[in-house]
């Protein structure tokens, strides 16, 4: 009866289009509950627990590799003309604005925004979910208010962390490869961080600040919505999970150019 | 106080209710037996709003449950409890403090008032002592009788039981039954117990009906439906003579 498209059609795009519309009202209404806070305010501690305490040791060996990646593939490149003196502008400017957001926000992606989706998926799957409606309790004041707003305040705390550490890891390269001194290094570092933007931060450590608190509050979106639409069957919950961190990744990415945009324009 | 009146359900090309009529009286408990699969389940979720019907009426206390809007439907599931197949227990939470969830959120309560309504309903389902330990740390039959317990903290006028003595052995499964029978009696609490156990039908239920193929096949008294030679009903008791 249905021709081929239309099948294709609605087994491809109407589960992306209904999980792109769940996302999209799941964000609204997480943010039309915010005055829920002060009551949710023992789990939001939790959950703030939960996504930076335990994920800062990963974001900061990733950031500490990446500083060192850029430092080395940069400095090189800049030795061969004279330039090396300017390689903790340089990574300190990357850092900032690309690479401590986005390594930050794939950390949690990896690892918060899939144990969300597992967990409330877990829930949807057990009927949890159902019971909580049942009890008239609101799912998303109750578990979606406090996930989301953990990671949107621990994003830009970690990506911070990020910076610190990745500029560290760049100086670690730029001492024993470029043989640079430290102090030099930082004098450069401190150039590149100098020109204040608003509330007295470097407009570029700002940028990326911005940028990881978009990013937080979209993978705990992704996550806890992906987590709400699980189907029935440990399979569901596999797929979920799954899912959760592939979108988040994809969204990371996409955001990632249109906000750099918006910011640098 | 409960009433189905042609109920049409399906989820696809499965037809799961095909124009169940169902009546129980304030203060009465009803008992449907029916075979794995075929929809109990689904039945209740109509009668909690948490399903809608594609045809025929649903009322609960002479409210259309389908048609009333977010906050009626609030309002009325205050009303009534819900005893969920698997427990459906939130899993970082105690026992005490999962009994405890719905006056917590729904209520203004104080907190020591809270707690002695949790010892209380703790007490009915014998599961003190049991306050501090989380759902994973416990069995199966324990967890339902929290869920239990959980449904009946909130004081409703219906409760809908979802195979209350699954996973029970059988000296708890006949004092959960006489517990329901308890609360029917006392507090005119009315229920729908959806159930495999004729045990539980015969001491909880002031009738029973055996659900099959969409429809109530056969209803009256307990004694009268057990002993019914209607081939479908022999067929699915049988095998299950207790
Ligand atoms: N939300 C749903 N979407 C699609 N199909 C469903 C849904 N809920 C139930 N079903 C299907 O409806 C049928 C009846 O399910 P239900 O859970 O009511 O059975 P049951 O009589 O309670 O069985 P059991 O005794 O095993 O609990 C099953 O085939 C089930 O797969
Ligand atoms: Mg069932």
């Amino acid at each position: 009866m249905r021709d081929p498209f239309t099948r294709l059609g609605s087994t491809l795009v109407t589960p992306t289009v209904r999980q792109a519309g769940f996302g999209v009202w799941l964000s609204g209404r997480t943010l039309a509950l915010l005055p829920h806070l002060w009551r949710r305010r023992r789990s939001l501690l939790d959950q703030m627990y939960l996504a930076g305490v335990k994920s800062v040791h990963v974001v900061a060996f990733v950031a500490f590799f990446i500083g060192m990646i850029v430092a080395l593939q940069i400095g090189l490149k800049l030795a061969e003309y004279g330039q090396q003196d300017s390689i903790g502008m340089l990574v300190a400017i990357s850092m900032a604005r690309e690479m401590a957001p986005f390594v930050t926000a794939v950390v949690l992606a990896a690892s918060v925004a899939s144990a969300m989706a597992a967990e409330l998926g877990t829930m949807k799957v057990q009927d949890e979910l159902t019971a909580l409606e049942v009890m008239s309790i609101d799912a998303v004041s109750y578990l979606v208010l406090p996930r989301v707003l953990a990671m949107t305040l621990m994003a830009p705390i970690l990506t911070a962390v990020a910076d610190v550490v990745g500029i560290v890891g760049g100086g670690v390269i730029a001492v024993t490869q470029l043989q640079l001194d430290f102090p030099a290094y930082l004098l450069s570092v401190d150039e590149a961080l100098r020109d204040p933007g608003l509330l007295g931060l470097p407009q570029d450590l700002y940028a990326g600040l911005i940028k990881s608190v978009v990013f937080g509050f979209m993978i705990a979106v992704v996550g806890c919505g992906s987590g709400m639409m699980a189907e029935k069957g440990a399979a569901g919950v596999a797929r979920t999970t799954r899912e959760a961190v592939r979108t988040s990744i994809i969204l990371i990415i996409i955001f990632n150019y249109f906000l750099s945009w918006l910011l640098v324009a | 106080m409960i009433e189905l009146r042609g109920v049409h359900k399906s989820f696809g090309p499965l037809q799961v209710l095909r124009g169940l009529d169902l009546f129980v009286d304030e203060g009465r408990s009803f008992a449907v037996m029916g075979p794995s699969g075929s929809g109990k389940s689904v039945l209740l979720k109509h009668v909690i709003g948490l399903l809608r019907p594609d045809s025929g009426r649903v009322l609960v206390a002479g409210n259309s449950v389908p048609d009333l809007g977010r906050d009626e439907l609030r309002e009325l599931r205050r009303e009534m409890g819900y005893l969920f197949q698997f427990g459906a227990l939130i899993n970082w939470l105690t026992v005490f403090e999962n009994i405890a969830l719905p006056l917590r959120e729904t209520t203004d309560l104080p907190e020591d008032e809270i707690a002695g309504r949790v010892r209380r309903v703790l007490r009915q389902v014998h599961l003190e002592g049991a306050e501090d330990r989380y759902p994973s740390q416990i069995s199966g039959g324990m967890q339902k009788r929290v869920g239990l317990a959980r449904a009946l903290v909130t004081e409703p006028r219906v409760i809908l039981y979802d195979e209350p003595e699954a996973g029970l052995d059988p000296g708890m499964s006949q004092s959960v039954s006489e517990l329901m029978r308890e609360l029917q009696g006392e507090f005119g609490i009315t229920s729908l117990i959806v159930t495999h156990s004729q045990l539980c039908a015969r001491i909880a239920a002031d009738r029973l009906g055996i659900f099959d193929q969409g429809v109530i096949l056969v209803e009256g008294t307990p004694a009268e439906v057990l002993a019914s030679d209607h081939p479908r009903v022999r067929e699915f008791l049988g095998s299950r003579r207790e």
